[in-house]
């Protein structure tokens, strides 16, 4: 449980590296998690090799869902897009270092859910992305 | 006139639950479910062991008890709110299905496209989404009565509303979120004079003021047995007599008619007429223990024991630096204190709390218009009972200083 704050998820919470928008980019995604009002949007840009060059999110919400945020765009650049499709909730966690309850664990999954839907060109970032 | 606080903690076993080994619940979200008292639980077991069957039309002892008791607790629940008969309760599943009810009945009989219904900016979802629902489907007209910045409603907005012909006035006796207690009387007075019905939802001021709807002159009063010590999945609808009857039927089924032919049927008389099918028998048992136990209190000390409380914790929580609460002052509101804290999401600010078995609720507490006006996503929630100390919310004030720590 004191797990939970450790220090890189406050340090990534507080000091993000990748906040921002991507002006032009080839994916943008955004969408809330109704329970708390949490909002995340990622850009992407994408080169012809289907690799992601840059990324970046922004939004608001709690300490996990922006430091969660903050990791994934970090393990996504230089990726490429079909790696991206087969990230999934193990990999948040592993990102994180620690083990979540139902409520938290959706905000933890909130970026990976817009990311998904971004990449998959979907209207909707549903849950099933992410299980 | 102020309340045993010890002796009343004895009857709520929850209060005594260690949440992990050495750490006792401090629950501080009653303004989502009041805990349950012993002899709300004992009523229902006792249902379940002696006397469970179903009601109506039922000729042998277990049913004809089954009956007696369902109809008892409508009467409690009548005399507690000082309904004039008790066929003016009708029995609903929450606050939420007896706001829908009226909308789905009185509302759809009555009212046609660009027809006016007033409501307000503090309103909680469940008074919101069955008025949108019925905009979509008949185009009549939403305006709403403004929240000031120190969180009370602006009635001189409303006297100009009022005279574009409403046809209804929705709203809440006592906000969810920023406490505040609204002039019910006032307002109904006020819609009266204009030609419209009122709906009160009373899902927060039934379970901590004493609510009396003659007083009130309310057509509609709206609230859930789970907020006021009593169970989960029961609550009710109260109606004068004169507006239930003229309603057409809510859902159809068992109960509900008086005559079911292949092609046709006569609706029952009230309340019958509105619960169509077994009802939540056990959880009108224990609503009516909910209600014999509030009696017994008396609701005006639990009000001005809530007062004692809340007046502390706004005052403890104020002098806490980054630390805003949202709503009127004291005097003019229930046992709430919604806040924000500087740099830290209410989502963490409740989970660092619950490591001192704090129970505190984080969110936009299904008002996200009303957080909105405010400019925030979100914000923490304490609320109070009758059985919540000023230790408690020293609790709560110490657990805030750790959410400093863990946040630098």
């Amino acid at each position: 449980m004191d797990d939970l704050y450790r220090e890189v998820i406050i340090e990534h919470y507080k000091n993000p590296s990748y906040r921002g928008h991507l002006d032009p980019h080839d994916i943008s995604f955004a969408d809330n998690n109704p329970l708390c009002g949490d909002h995340i949007q990622i850009d992407l840009r994408v080169d012809k090799d289907g690799k992601v060059t840059d990324a970046r999110f922004d939004g608001h919400g709690c300490a996990i869902s922006q430091a969660s945020a903050d990791l994934l765009i970090e393990s996504i650049i230089g990726k490429s897009v079909e790696d991206v499709k087969k990230l999934g909730k193990q990999d948040i966690l592993d990102m994180l270092g620690i083990d979540l309850g139902p409520v938290r664990l959706k905000c933890a999954l909130l970026s990976l859910k817009v990311l998904k839907a971004g990449v998959y060109g979907l209207g909707e970032a549903s849950d099933s992305l992410v299980e | 006139m102020s309340l045993d606080v010890v002796s009343i903690r004895r009857q709520f076993p929850i209060l005594d639950r260690e949440v992990r080994p050495g750490i006792k619940v401090v629950y501080l979200d009653s303004t989502a479910t009041s805990q349950k008292p012993e002899p709300v639980i004992e009523a229902m077991n006792e249902y379940y062991r002696r006397f469970n069957a179903n009601i109506h039309r039922g000729v042998h002892t277990l049913a004809e008890e089954a009956t007696a008791a369902y109809e008892l607790a409508r009467e409690k629940i009548a005399k507690f709110i000082n309904a004039p008969a008790a066929r003016e309760i009708i029995y609903t599943r929450n606050t939420t299905e007896s706001i829908n009810l009226v909308a789905y009945t009185w509302a759809r009989a009555n009212l046609k496209a660009g027809d006016l219904v007033i409501l307000t900016e503090m309103e909680h979802h469940s008074n919101l989404v069955p008025w949108h629902i019925l905009a979509a489907e008949r185009g009549i007209r939403l305006e709403f009565i403004p929240v000031t910045n120190d969180g009370l409603l602006d009635l001189d907005v409303y006297r100009s509303l009022l005279s574009q012909d409403p046809k209804l006035v929705s709203f809440t006796h006592m906000s969810n979120v920023l406490g505040t207690i609204t002039p019910a009387a006032e307002i109904i007075k006020l819609a009266h004079e204009a030609g419209a019905i009122t709906v009160v939802d009373g899902a927060q001021s039934v379970p901590h003021l004493k609510v009396d709807v003659q007083k009130l002159d309310a057509d509609f009063l709206a609230f859930s047995a789970h907020k006021m010590c009593g169970p989960t999945g029961i609550g009710a609808l109260y109606g004068k007599a004169d507006l239930l009857e003229a309603m057409p039927p809510f859902m159809g089924g068992g109960d509900m008619i008086k005559e079911v032919k292949l092609r046709s049927f006569r609706p029952n008389s009230i309340p019958a007429k509105f619960e169509a099918g077994t009802p939540a028998i056990a959880e009108s048992v224990g609503f009516g223990a909910a209600v014999d136990f509030l009696t017994s209190i008396g609701m005006e000390n639990v009000a001005a024991h809530e007062h004692e409380i809340t007046e502390y914790a706004l005052e403890r929580l104020e002098e806490i630096p980054g630390v805003k609460v949202f709503g009127p002052s004291a005097d003019k509101k229930g046992g709430v204190a919604s806040f924000t804290f500087d740099g830290v999401h209410p989502h963490d600010v409740a989970q660092i709390l619950d490591r001192d078995g704090i129970a505190v609720r984080a969110g936009h507490h299904c008002a996200q218009p009303l957080h909105e006006k405010f400019g925030i996503p979100a914000t923490t929630r304490a609320s109070f009972y009758l059985y919540s100390t000023k230790d408690e919310v020293d609790k709560l004030v110490e657990g805030i200083y750790k959410v400093k720590k863990v946040f630098g």
